[in-house]
């Protein structure tokens, strides 16, 4: 008798009522996502304890990210249509000897009626910065000596139309008009963020604002504007008043507000308005992006959001641990059957470790889905477009289930190294 | 060192103990068989008797490969088992080996034709196989009209045929059976060592641990284990 005929163990037709298999087959990967299966969905309320923190860290994660994305989009679009009705003729710039970058050309002082008279442009305004070194700005005439130093907030001077021209609003009182510009009128409007730092909050007292000894009457509060979100923090005069108690200085630039769909149009004729000879130097663009401030605050956000998503999805892998410690213990029985019946510790810890594989995979799918969900409702409550990255989606159900390998190879190690004679005695 | 004498037939035994001994811990260890010798030829059937803690279960771990012995050496059917890995003991266990525990080890969740099968699983069987061939085993112990119950709704009986189908099914060349009949009544014990006897009339091995004179009774030959020392009774 040969080896391999000594040890073929399956015979005695009587015993199983069947011829002995042909073939010997093996414990294959069928059998294996068979057992697996069986031993995730054998259980539903362990397995709903287990998907628990794996769901709401998934979806934590893809929330967080999902509503950053859908936002993102959102301001996008409606930077776009700002964009649309919205242009800056700037001069162009110039490599100096000395590496600076200058202007090529200066903007003329009459830029903004120059351009307002073109068919399709609503209002139009210029932008001068001012020069401030050693300006103190305050809303009080006198000078503590021991008040601290502080960074005085940018003085800019601007003509009549500016608030339509960078589509901004004006949140407490006026602005100044064609009249203040002419007359050189000691006016002000402050940016919310730079009347708040003056401590100017109500105009009814017709609040001062002192550049250097020279008092402005506040006249209005600016709000939030998206082309010229850095007037925030400024103080804008009128030109006329600039010219007076200024150095003169070209304007930086000329805002202006669109019709629409005369956007190709102006950006044709305005340079020639604005010089005929040499009208290539100037540049007529749409504004630029809103600051990286606001970029910065909102990675700031999207950063704790993620944190507290990973957080929690330690959480959630901490979780599957603990329930498969606990189901390895509670199926030692089991364990010490399957060895009694041929399984491997190489089966036994596959089995283990592909259940806890699937539920972190399943916590994961459920958790991209319910997140899906909500932004949806979110966004359809809110009017807005749902953005969502796809691959972000399918890779975060993926990270579910490298949570429930990781959270499971120890148990499942465990499982593996327990001895049959020991778990069948135990149980 | 007590020597049991083959008193089969058959020239080479399927089970050979040679001097096997089995201790645990280490420093003062505790010994639970002490240089055990035992040959059981092909379609035996042995009752191993003896005391609570005199190393029965122990004998019975090592015969099923769920152990190792820490002295001398265990051939099954010839073959030296002790330099086997995990994957061929396990292999051997899959195919040669039946067990039937006590307290029947039969999964709740699973129907008791799913329970049958398991066995097929490790055992090698073809998976188109499976099914009809747990139908079978579970026709031959009575419970042919009992597939698709759980466990849970059996009496203790039919639980522990359910447990001999599982063990047989896969057409094993030894059935190890620990106390097989200690959580049944009368009537169920006699109809699980009935069925004992038909396994053994069919050429399987068989070893069966117990206490209860009456199941030892009927077995062919009968070995005491005491203090980890084996010995046999005449009959």
């Amino acid at each position: 008798m040969t080896a391999r005929r000594r040890h073929d163990l399956r015979i005695g037709p009587r015993l199983s009522g069947g011829a002995a298999s042909s073939r010997a087959a093996r414990f294959d990967l069928r059998d294996l996502a068979a057992e697996v299966l069986e031993g995730v969905g054998a259980r539903p309320l362990r397995l709903f304890v287990s998907l628990l923190g794996t769901v709401v860290g998934i979806g934590a994660l893809v929330l967080t990210v999902g509503l950053g994305q859908t936002a993102g989009g959102q301001l996008d679009a409606h930077f776009d249509r700002v964009a649309a009705e919205h242009a800056e003729i700037t001069p162009q710039k110039k490599q100096g000897a000395d590496g600076e970058e200058r202007a090529a050309a200066a903007l003329p002082d009459d830029s903004a009626d120059r351009v307002r008279r073109l068919a399709g442009v609503l209002a139009a305004a210029t932008l001068t910065a001012l020069p401030t070194e050693g300006l103190r700005v305050s809303a009080v005439p006198v000078h503590d000596p021991s008040e601290p130093e502080t960074t005085p907030p940018p003085v800019y001077a601007s003509s009549g139309e500016l608030v339509e021209a960078i589509g901004a609003h004006l949140v407490a009182g006026r602005a100044f008009d064609a009249g203040h510009d002419a007359r050189g009128d000691r006016v002000a409007i402050l940016g919310s963020d730079a009347a708040a730092t003056l401590g100017i909050r109500r105009l009814e007292a017709q609040p001062s604002v002192f550049l250097g000894d020279r008092s402005y009457t506040v006249i209005g509060i600016l709000g939030e504007s998206v082309t010229e979100a850095h007037l925030a923090g400024a103080v804008v005069i009128p030109t006329g008043a600039a010219r007076r108690d200024f150095p003169s200085v070209p304007p930086d630039l000329v805002a202006l507000h669109l019709d629409s769909a005369a956007g190709e149009l102006v950006s044709r004729q305005a340079p020639i308005a604005l010089d005929p000879n040499e009208p290539d130097v100037f540049t007529v663009a749409a504004p630029s992006r809103p600051t990286a401030l606001q970029n910065e605050v909102g990675d700031d956000l999207d950063i704790v959001f993620l944190a507290i998503g990973l957080i929690t999805l330690l959480a959630g892998g901490l979780g599957i641990a603990n329930v498969t410690t606990l189901s390895v213990s509670e199926r030692t029985g089991e364990i010490g059957l399957r060895r009694a019946l041929g399984a491997t510790r190489r089966q036994i810890g596959a089995q283990f470790v592909l259940e806890s594989v699937v539920v972190g995979a399943l916590g994961g799918v459920i958790g991209v889905a319910l997140a899906v969900l909500a932004i949806v409702a979110v966004s359809a409550l809110r009017g807005w477009t749902p953005v969502l990255d796809l691959p972000l989606a399918f890779g975060c159900a993926g990270l579910g289930a490298v949570v429930g390998l990781t959270a499971g190879a120890y148990p499942a190690a465990k499982a593996a190294r327990t001895e049959p004679a020991d778990a069948l005695r135990s149980s | 060192m007590t020597i049991v004498e083959a008193r089969a037939d058959q020239a080479a035994p399927l089970v050979e103990l040679r001097g096997v001994g089995r201790s645990f811990g280490s420093g003062r260890a505790v010994t639970a068989l002490s240089g055990i010798d035992l040959q059981l030829p092909s379609g035996d059937y042995v009752a191993i008797t003896g005391p609570s803690g005199a190393g029965k279960s122990t004998a019975l771990n090592i015969l099923g490969l769920l152990d190792r012995p820490s002295t001398g050496e265990y051939l099954f059917d010839g073959l030296p088992t002790a330099a086997l890995d995990d994957r061929r003991r396990s292999g051997l266990r899959g195919s040669g080996i039946g067990f039937v525990f006590q307290s029947f080890h039969l999964l709740p969740t699973r129907t008791v034709r799913e329970n049958v099968m398991l066995a097929f699983t490790y055992g090698g069987i073809p998976r188109h196989e499976r099914s009809i061939r747990a139908r079978t085993a579970l026709e031959r112990v009575g419970l042919g009209h009992r597939l698709e119950a759980f466990p849970a709704t059996l009496s203790g009986g039919e639980r522990q045929r359910v447990a001999i189908a599982r063990a047989v099914c896969t057409d094993p060349r030894l059935l190890l059976a620990d106390e097989p009949t200690g959580n049944l009544d009368r009537a169920n014990a006699d109809a699980v060592l009935a069925l004992f006897d038909d396994l053994h009339a069919d050429g399987l091995t068989i070893v069966v641990i117990t206490h209860d004179p009456e199941v030892a009774s009927r077995a062919r030959r009968r070995v005491v284990i005491t203090d980890g020392r084996l010995s046999e009774i005449a009959r």
